[in-house]
């Protein structure tokens, strides 16, 4: 069991009703605690009326708990899901601007890209653009890489995630159960 | 039907049964002002001196009737001066719709005139709040409000409109309060249970296992707050603790859980607190916790609190569980289903036999000094102890909480976790606009008084006599009392020295005025006010020095 009043890196899986001001209501939350949040991911699921937040912070177990309850209470929020590093599946999407003024940056970048499975989708006579996906150590690797050759600017989506197996966001009843229902004693 | 969305409005009040309203008109929401013109038989609009009297005014109506208070302000300074009544109200988890009207939807963040972001500014202090554009959405919105205000824990909720959506017409069916939750968005709502649509269900496991703990307690005390009113489980609860011998105390929300004179009622605990609450709490092993959320004024620091016990916590809002204290057990629920379930399954512990002597023992050997204020709210209590008492914040509201003999739950109206100053007022008058038959006593101290003075005008224009009992110490005697014990006796700008003469400020607003240096004739003087059945002012003048005895520090009493 870990620590609860640990700093770790906690993921925040959020089913929200697409409608305005949402992405506030949400994020107001940890402006409030004074959280920072590490990365945040927003985009409307295959329901055009439902998008799905996905929050990355550091922060306490306990602080977090407290947040998911809180989240949870918002009247646009249809539920929350806290994810863990083994359970679900992360993935975050690069676009990387690169200079490539010779011909020999040029060549490396390519294999660079193709080690890493990170395709080209634009090139200029000075410059290479890189689209990756990968998790938050692959794109760390390739970073340490292409710095070597200057990197002039780049985007992120921010991590998104989905839990392992059949178990989905739509569960409820699953993780929120011990919550819901009262904690077992001893 | 095809109306303009302001009657759409005005119908969405009549649905819900409202019949009294609270507000202050200005450009952008004159369309509903005209529509509640053409409707004045049906709705009573009570017309305040500032928009802040207005939102404690509907506050006060709420907390006093039970019902969900009104209240309809302007765009722009309008919707900005309701924001400390809003906040009251969520801190004390008070029902209040506040609708307000902005400018034209095109004229939406050019920084028009009277424009503000009231939606954004009060996202923190609402339940929810909503910006309306258009008038076909005027109906399901309000529906909606009506239905989280009142719903779970309530809570204040605001709807935006702009002047356009108010002005131009839509299509409007009237629907029966009954209905709503099976139309629209609440009916999505109330299907996964959002916002207490739905009454969470406790498992029948939870209350077994707190029936045993209640059981193998030998020194279990039961601490009730706001939720308890709230739930109406006061009688529940009283029932509960008098079957199996266990005593209980209040937070100040929950002032009038059960007669003082209850042999095992002692009184409310927390910072100011009596002695006899704060030692049960300090020295019980099973603190039963039920609809409170451990606010810091009666935790002190945690780590002090409660130290030797094992702390359950029920409460209707999920949130609130372990959220300021750690608890071992929590049922989150209804307060009165829950301790009517607990009722049926829970045998009587085996208490320890001095438990409940060793708390009076406290009380009689601690009895609070008297001193005037004390006298003066004894001396209410005797003459009408059934009347409304809306107070502000500071030394006065403290002293009506730990002296007044609450016999009804909702009898004390008061800002508990937000303290807001100038609360009282209007609060008292939203009050009586509720309760007509009720005597309403608002008792103030000349800081609070000063914040919101100008509602005077209110209860004379509306004839909601209210009297209101200032205690007059020339000082923001609570702030003082805090700078003498931890500033060096350094008073910095909280004296207030002969700074308004109350007998002139009374005849300006042709109100009748008392002035009392003592018990006998104060008594006198709320007497005669009792018998005019009018607004009146009684002064009362008390020594800056008197101080709010004894005080809990760190889980220490200071005396």
């Amino acid at each position: 069991m870990q620590n609860k009043n640990e700093t770790q890196t906690q993921t925040l899986s959020v089913l929200v009703e697409n409608t305005a001001g949402v992405l506030s209501q949400v994020t107001r939350l940890f402006t409030r605690k004074g959280y920072n949040i590490e990365s945040l991911a927003v985009g409307v699921t295959n329901d055009p009326n439902v998008s799905r937040i996905t929050i990355i912070l550091k922060g306490t177990d306990k602080m977090t708990t407290l947040l998911e309850s809180q989240l949870a209470k918002l009247l646009p929020v249809i539920s929350v899901r806290r994810l863990t590093d083994t359970d679900a599946i992360y993935r975050e999407f690069f676009l990387i601007k690169v200079k490539a003024e010779t011909r020999d940056a040029r060549d490396e970048i390519i294999q660079i890209a193709n080690i890493f499975r990170a395709s080209i989708v634009d090139m200029s006579k000075n410059t290479l653009m890189l689209q990756i996906s990968g998790d938050a150590s692959k794109a760390d690797a390739i970073m340490k890489l292409l710095s070597e050759f200057g990197i002039m600017e780049m985007a992120r989506t921010g991590m998104i995630a989905l839990e392992r197996g059949e178990n989905t966001i739509y569960d409820l009843s699953k993780s929120g159960a011990e919550f819901e229902s009262g904690k077992t004693l001893g | 039907m095809i109306v303009k969305g302001a009657s759409i409005v005005v119908n969405c009040l009549l649905e819900q049964g409202v019949d009294t309203v609270f507000g202050y008109p200005g450009v952008s929401i004159l369309e509903v002002y005209d529509e509640l013109y053409k409707n004045k038989k049906a709705i009573r609009h009570i017309l305040s001196a500032h928009e802040q009297g207005a939102a404690h005014a509907a506050d006060g109506y709420a907390r006093s009737t039970g019902k969900v208070g009104v209240c309809l302000a302007t765009s722009g300074p309008g919707a900005t001066n309701l924001v400390t009544g809003i906040a009251a109200a969520f801190m004390d988890s008070s029902p209040v719709v506040f609708i307000t009207c902005n400018v034209d939807d095109e004229l939406l963040g050019r920084d028009t005139f009277q424009e503000v972001d009231i939606v954004g500014i009060s996202m923190p202090i609402t339940k929810c709040s909503y910006l309306v554009d258009r008038p076909e959405e005027i109906a399901d919105t309000l529906r909606e409000a009506f239905a989280i205000a009142g719903g779970g824990r309530p809570g204040p909720v605001l709807v935006d409109i702009t002047h356009n959506a108010t002005a131009e017409k839509a299509e409007y069916e009237f629907l029966a309060k009954s209905e709503h939750l099976k139309h629209g968005r609440l009916n999505h709502m109330h299907k996964r249970g959002d916002m207490g649509l739905r009454r969470e269900e406790f498992r029948t496991e939870d209350i077994r296992i707190l029936a045993e703990m209640i059981a193998s307690s030998q020194r279990p005390l039961i601490i009730a707050g706001g939720g308890v009113i709230r739930s109406g489980a006061t009688g529940s609860i009283a029932k509960f603790a008098e079957d199996r011998s266990i005593p209980v105390v209040s937070t100040l929300m929950g002032s009038g859980i059960m007669n003082e004179s209850h042999p095992l009622y002692f009184g409310m605990a927390g910072s100011y607190g009596c002695s006899e609450a704060n030692f049960a709490v300090q020295n019980c092993d099973l603190l039963i916790a039920v609809g409170v959320r451990f606010s810091d004024r009666l935790t002190g620091k945690t780590e002090f609190f409660a130290p030797n016990a094992q702390i359950v916590h029920i409460d209707i809002d999920r949130s609130e569980i372990d959220k300021n204290i750690d608890s071992v057990h929590h049922v989150v629920g209804d307060a009165a289903e829950i301790i009517d379930s607990l009722a049926a399954v829970c045998s009587v512990p085996n208490l320890d036999s001095s438990w409940i002597n060793e708390i009076r023992d406290i009380k009689s050997k601690f009895s609070e000094p008297g001193g005037f204020p004390v006298e003066i709210i004894q001396c209410v209590n005797r003459l009408c102890p059934d009347a409304i008492i809306a107070t502000d914040v500071g030394q006065h509201q403290i002293w009506t909480c730990r002296n007044f003999d609450f016999s009804n739950p909702g009898q004390l109206i008061t800002s508990g976790g937000y303290g807001a100053m100038g609360f009282g007022l209007g609060a008292a008058i939203g009050a009586k606009a509720g309760m007509h038959d009720k005597i309403v006593i608002h008792i103030t101290g000349d800081g609070s008084f000063g914040m919101n003075m100008t509602e005077l005008a209110t209860e004379i224009r509306e004839n909601l006599p209210v009297i209101t009992i200032i205690f007059n110490n020339s000082a923001l005697g609570l702030v003082r009392q805090n700078q003498r014990l931890h500033y060096g006796r350094r008073y910095s700008q909280t004296n207030l020295t002969a700074a308004v003469d109350y007998a002139t400020l009374a005849s300006a607003f042709g109100i009748s005025f008392a002035h009392a240096e003592n018990i006998a004739q104060f008594e006198n003087a709320l007497q005669i006010l009792l018998e005019n059945k009018k607004c009146g002012i009684i002064e009362c003048v008390i020594n800056k020095d008197e101080y709010i005895k004894p005080m809990l520090e760190k889980g220490r009493l200071i005396y």
